[in-house]
């Protein structure tokens, strides 16, 4: 992985002295909070109902098992003992008390970590499948663009104050696992006819109240041209995106009012300008970085198979089913990826506690090449376990409830914090997740329903993604009481699409029943065993399954 | 209410006015673009200097012909969170080779001097209560600059061996 120079570790410090001088003119009363909020916001803390938040930075999703353990520490020394992985791959703290974040960024720093412009109307920390250099369907790796990326964003000094929020996605993979079509700017790595491979950049993607996907800007551009393609997308946007209504601020709308070919014309123009400046990548500039995430020293022995998986899974349903369900083909022979499930009647979805943090950082060392991913489904991973080391390896995430056989099933849930935590919300998505959660229990049943995702949001500003869930729920305030509205057929994968609503809300007290209806008039009209609830919908409509709801 | 200037990082005494409409004063004056674009040539006979305000609306293209006569621009930025005038700075300075004086009007707060610095305005026109030798630090909040700008045509991986 990416290992800080003496550049980048002097630039994080010295973001720690900024922010800690800002606390201290804020608690000095030099700043008043209108003056602190932009401030505070570039790093990643936000005032909620009850506390501020601290959002801090996973670029790419990636972690070395020291900084793990760092997060548990952090955990426990400075929140009340757990974090919360978020929908962009990055982690919050939900209880940090002000005069004591710029020490906790210091730690931070101590590990290579930081919250720069985790929050705020700037290029927000940079997404990446992640499976990223492990996966069998992966063209390239494209860890090094985020980091090249990551660096060229990090204090632009003119994309600062840009009308709203910019967040960027990569994948180099055939399926898209990082949904890069909802992001402001999303990047995939693809081959041209010659065979070379390129970017892809599709522009204007979102969710939030007006969810779009994004369009194509860009077939395949050279990586040389990356900087500065990306750099004329957002000045053009930073000049012509809407400062009046911060709800038709995102580059979305703007690339929907000019239309893609308007809006390229532009950005074209620009490019134009800025392409053979000092922001083309040279080969040699991607090779140093691109040396950072050379694939790691898979060890030959694991290719024996020592027979000891398939002998325990025979004789344990429980490791079998894990083993199906939560683990994942890997381009080396004899490893495999091991997703650990943050979704489980313990906690809410995608919480952590510090006890976990320090476990999932000793298996990673023990098993695991020590390194540690975060998904945009709210889950962890260690993608490099030899196949003979999967039964220990799951007894010991049993242990730390991390081993949940649910992933990519209803009970994989997203979730916002909803009303518990969130000023915004109108309804408490945690409390249906728990009910979801010990509804749907029966594995086996959970099983039949097969790949399913249920994504719940608690206010139109949708941080629950519910427009691209098979299943979408949204929480509205009816008359002061919680109210759930339901759209189905949204994905975010390669088959983009966004969901329909289906009928009017639903009183909280029926919302379960009302997706048990859901699920089970789908069992009855799907067509075979392999399709999914997904393409049931397309394929028979919204019909039959609002009559099954609305009774 | 009076104003504080610093300018490459130092206060100093300055001349300049700002006038919207209307008659101008005698001595250096800041018109609006589209006042100047519609009367440089009478504003070119007065006695006295006279410099633009850029606004987030207007195109600094527009000036693209005359900038070698215009010795300052004022970039106004009537909320921090405007960011347009960022890209104007950068714009003046890297595509249209403007080399006069680039100042920031309106609300700029110590915690952006870095980056409006980075972005090529080299004077900065503080209220009366903000407090000027704080903003002068803050202009070096950041030692190590990873991206090109008005500042440093080359990316840090082209200026040093990393």
């Amino acid at each position: 992985m990416y290992r800080y120079d003496d550049y980048d570790q002097q630039i994080v410090r010295e973001r720690v002295d900024q922010f800690r001088d800002q606390v201290r003119r804020r608690l000095g009363g030099e700043l008043t909070e209108d003056e602190f909020r932009p401030l505070r916001l570039q790093n990643g803390l936000y005032l909620q109902r009850h506390a501020y938040m601290l959002r801090v930075a996973i670029p790419y999703g990636l972690l070395s098992s020291d900084q793990v353990r760092k997060l548990a520490h952090i955990a426990r020394e400075y929140d009340r003992g757990y974090g919360h992985i978020t929908t962009r791959q990055n982690i919050q703290y939900n209880w940090p008390e002000l005069a004591r974040v710029p020490d906790l960024l210091d730690e931070l720093a101590d590990v290579e970590m930081h919250a720069i412009q985790t929050s705020g109307n700037c290029i927000r920390n940079i997404t990446a499948d992640p499976l990223a250099g492990v996966a069998p369907d992966e063209i390239e790796d494209p860890r090094p663009y985020c980091e090249i990326m990551r660096q060229w964003s990090t204090f632009h000094p003119e994309f600062a104050y840009l009308p709203r929020k910019f967040k960027v996605a990569f994948t180099g993979a055939e399926n898209d696992r990082a949904a890069v079509a909802y992001h402001d700017i999303g990047v995939r790595l693809v081959r041209n006819d010659a065979g070379e491979v390129g970017c892809r950049i599709l522009v204007g993607g979102g969710l939030g109240r007006t969810p779009i996907i994004g369009e194509v800007i860009q077939e395949w551009l050279p990586k040389r041209d990356l900087l500065s393609y990306c750099e004329a997308i957002v000045r053009v946007y930073n000049l012509h995106g809407d400062r009046k209504n911060k709800y038709r601020a995102r580059i979305k709308i703007l690339v929907k009012q000019l239309g893609i070919d308007a809006f390229r014309a532009q950005v074209d123009e620009e490019w134009a300008r800025i392409r053979d400046t000092g922001l083309a990548l040279t080969d040699a500039e991607i090779e140093r970085v691109a040396a950072y995430f050379t694939p790691p020293a898979w060890r030959p022995e694991a290719e024996v198979d020592d027979g000891r998986t398939a002998e325990r899974a025979a004789q344990d349903p429980a490791f079998e089913r894990w083993l199906r369900r939560n683990t994942m083909k890997h381009r080396a022979p004899g490893y495999r990826v091991v997703m650990l499930s943050l979704k489980s009647k313990h906690r809410p979805p995608g919480d952590v506690t510090d006890a976990q943090l320090d476990g999932i950082a000793d298996m990673a060392d023990r098993w695991s090449l020590g390194r540690i991913r975060t998904t945009h489904d709210q889950n962890m991973v260690l993608t490099d376990v030899a196949e003979n080391d999967l039964f220990a390896l799951w007894q010991q995430a049993a242990e730390l409830q991390v081993a949940t056989p649910n992933i990519g099933t209803l009970t994989d849930l997203i979730c916002c914090p909803g009303l518990d935590f969130c000023a915004l919300a109108n309804a408490g998505s945690i409390g249906i997740a728990k009910q979801v959660t010990e509804r749907f229990d029966d594995l086996d049943y959970l099983y039949d329903l097969g790949d399913l995702k249920l994504k719940m949001s608690g206010c139109i500003n949708a941080c629950g993604h519910h427009h691209v869930g098979h299943i979408g729920i949204l929480g509205i305030n009816k008359n002061d009481a919680e109210y759930y509205q339901i759209m189905l057929g949204g994905s975010e994968a390669d088959d983009a699409s966004l969901g329909k609503w289906l009928g009017p809300a639903i009183p909280k007290a029926d919302l379960v029943d009302a997706v048990s209806r859901l699920v089970s008039h789908y069992l009855a009209v799907r067509d075979s065993d392999s399709e999914r609830f997904l393409d049931t919908y397309r394929r028979v409509g919204p019909k039959p399954f609002k009559e099954a709801v609305y009774v | 209410m009076s104003e504080q200037v610093i300018r490459n990082g130092a206060p100093v005494a300055d001349s300049w006015v700002v006038v919207d409409e209307g008659a101008l004063p005698a001595g250096d004056v800041l018109v609006p673009a589209a006042r100047w674009l519609e009367e440089r040539d009478t504003l070119a006979a007065r006695p006295g200097r006279v410099g633009v305000v850029l606004t987030g609306d207007d195109d600094p293209a527009d000036l693209a012909a005359d900038l070698a006569s215009i010795p300052v621009i004022a970039l106004a930025f009537p909320k921090f969170a405007d960011g347009r005038c960022y890209s104007h700075a950068r714009v003046l300075r890297e595509h249209l080779g403007y080399t006069g004086e680039l100042r920031a009007i309106g609300e700029i707060l110590r915690d952006q001097a870095f980056y409006l610095h980075r972005c090529g305005i080299d004077t900065f026109v503080l209220r009366e209560d903000q407090d000027a030798a704080s903003f002068v630090k803050g202009l070096e909040d950041f030692s190590v600059k990873y991206q090109p700008a008005a500042d440093e045509a080359q990316p840090l991986w082209r200026r040093v061996r990393r």
